[in-house]
């Protein structure tokens, strides 16, 4: 373990997903590891890409990993799930076809860059979890977030399709975090399924029914509040619940609560820019 | 009351779309689908879908070019994976929805609603700038569904405004984005004379 890592935030760190760059850096400042943000990045492509150009797309992601890996040896922190399918996607396809390959280095080489598929892409909830250890974070808690009851709530990409971040049917590293920061994680049925995605924008008669279906799930299951590992995720529990006439319940980060753990207060963990605020459970002060 | 027709002749299908998708990376699992409908039970938004995923994978087999590419559940594929992961025969359905939306757009024959608008939006702006600006796509997309979310739209951006998470007159964007362009018109131009 180097201890330094390549952060790909993603556009969305930058945008509404801002408390989760804070809070990423913070707890990560707070642990001792380093986080480096790769040089003048570029769109992950997302999904629509995809969509659209399927060469482009990994084009498009491969660029990252080709300026990351002018610093040998260091992995990829990508906390936004969808960017870290995003490039684990591509590097997958560049493993799987020789000719994708070959077009995509040339175009790369081109503009003076050079891919060769070392760098790894991880995601920073299995970087806290494997590099430091559930044991490791323990010794580490200082504020331990007692009779706080959290719903761990996976999202699609960091499990499906390829189980890069755990188990695509039971997954548990989520609940370890949580269980670590002292809180107890709650059972309930809908851990990975979809949040609505893009559909809450594009199809919100869609979109916001599958929202709600896993607001009621969390709040029925009676949780303190939904902790959450993607930005895309945070947002559609969060600010729609307005529209959906439901009570609120806060959603938060994984890393915003990883952090009041380590006594890092409510500002440096970005909880004063959440729309839905955290009830401290008594003897819980930030 | 004129006569209408609901089922098609075998001579009114596209036989070659089978092998035409086959041929897309990854295509040849088409073959593998045994038809159990495991993809529609597990999708969390078959219930909405015009074509379950199990009947899309069917369609392509039988040659429903245009059943398909029209299909309007093709943009409603969230690409949660969800049925990647079930399929006992390992076919990547997610993935024939993506392939299916790419030849939905390059035919000219998609289903017009939002998502596609959405994606080609998105494709530009990142074209333009590398990077997307969050709040720059909500606006495009309220100014194109009209004002009937317009009082809930500007409710939530005034809440992420004072908590700092939506600056209106910010776009996120590369410091040099034609560094991105180069690499994706060296991908478009036919390969130079000894470049592999």
């Amino acid at each position: 373990m180097s201890g330094e890592y390549l952060y790909y935030p993603g556009c969305s760190l930058k945008g509404a997903g801002a408390p989760y760059e804070r809070s990423l850096l913070a707890v990560f400042e707070r642990l001792g590891l380093r986080l480096v943000e790769i040089e003048d990045w570029n769109c992950c492509g997302a999904t629509a890409y995809l969509s659209v150009n399927a060469e482009t797309a990994v084009a498009l992601a491969v660029r990252n990993l080709a300026i990351a890996e002018r610093t040998a040896g260091r992995d990829v922190v990508a906390p936004c799930s969808g960017c870290f399918l995003s490039l684990t996607k591509a590097k997958r396809a560049l493993e799987e076809s020789p000719d994708l390959r070959a077009r995509v280095t040339s175009a790369l080489g081109q503009a003076s860059l050079a891919y060769r598929g070392t760098a790894r892409i991880r995601h920073p909830l299995e970087v806290l979890m494997t590099d430091l250890g559930p044991a490791e974070l323990r010794k580490r808690i200082v504020r331990p977030l007692k009779n706080l009851r959290l719903a761990p709530y996976y999202g699609c990409a960091i499990l499906r399709p390829y189980e890069e971040v755990d188990d695509a049917h039971t997954p548990t590293v989520l609940e370890e975090l949580v269980r670590s920061t002292g809180a107890t994680p709650i059972d309930y049925p809908y851990k990975s399924r979809c949040c609505g995605g893009m559909l809450t924008t594009g199809v919100p008669g869609i979109g916001l029914r599958l929202t709600e279906i896993l607001l009621d799930a969390a709040l029925e299951a009676k949780a303190d509040a939904l902790v959450t590992t993607c930005p895309l995720c945070q947002y559609n529990l969060e600010v729609f619940q307005g529209r959906l006439k439901k009570p609120r319940l806060p959603i938060l980060y994984f890393t915003q609560v990883l952090g009041l753990a380590l006594g890092l207060d409510e500002t440096a963990v970005g909880l004063d820019q959440m729309l839905w605020r955290l009830p401290l459970a008594p003897g819980v002060t930030a | 009351m004129d006569a209408v027709r609901t089922v098609k002749y075998e001579e009114e299908l596209d036989a070659g779309f089978a092998s035409e998708v086959a041929a897309l990376p990854g295509g040849a699992r088409l073959w593998d689908c045994i038809q159990c409908g495991t993809c529609s039970a597990t999708c969390p938004v078959s219930l909405y879908m015009d074509r379950t995923p199990r009947q899309i994978i069917g369609l392509i087999r039988a040659g429903f070019r245009d059943e398909v590419l029209r299909s309007r559940s093709i943009w409603i594929c969230t690409s949660c994976y969800a049925c990647t992961v079930e399929c006992p025969a390992q076919v990547p359905i997610t993935d024939f929805m993506f392939a299916l939306k790419r030849l939905a757009l390059q035919d000219e024959r998609y289903h017009r609603s939002l998502i596609p608008w959405v994606e080609r939006t998105f494709v530009k702006m990142v074209h333009a700038n590398g990077r997307l600006t969050e709040s720059r796509m909500g606006m495009k997309i309220a100014l194109r569904t009209g004002p009937r979310h317009w009082m809930s739209l500007a409710a939530m951006a005034w809440r992420l405004f004072r908590r700092g998470r939506l600056r209106p007159f910010h776009t996120e964007r590369m410091r040099d984005p034609e560094s991105l362009r180069a690499v994706l018109r060296a991908l478009k131009a036919p390969p130079r004379e000894g470049v592999a």
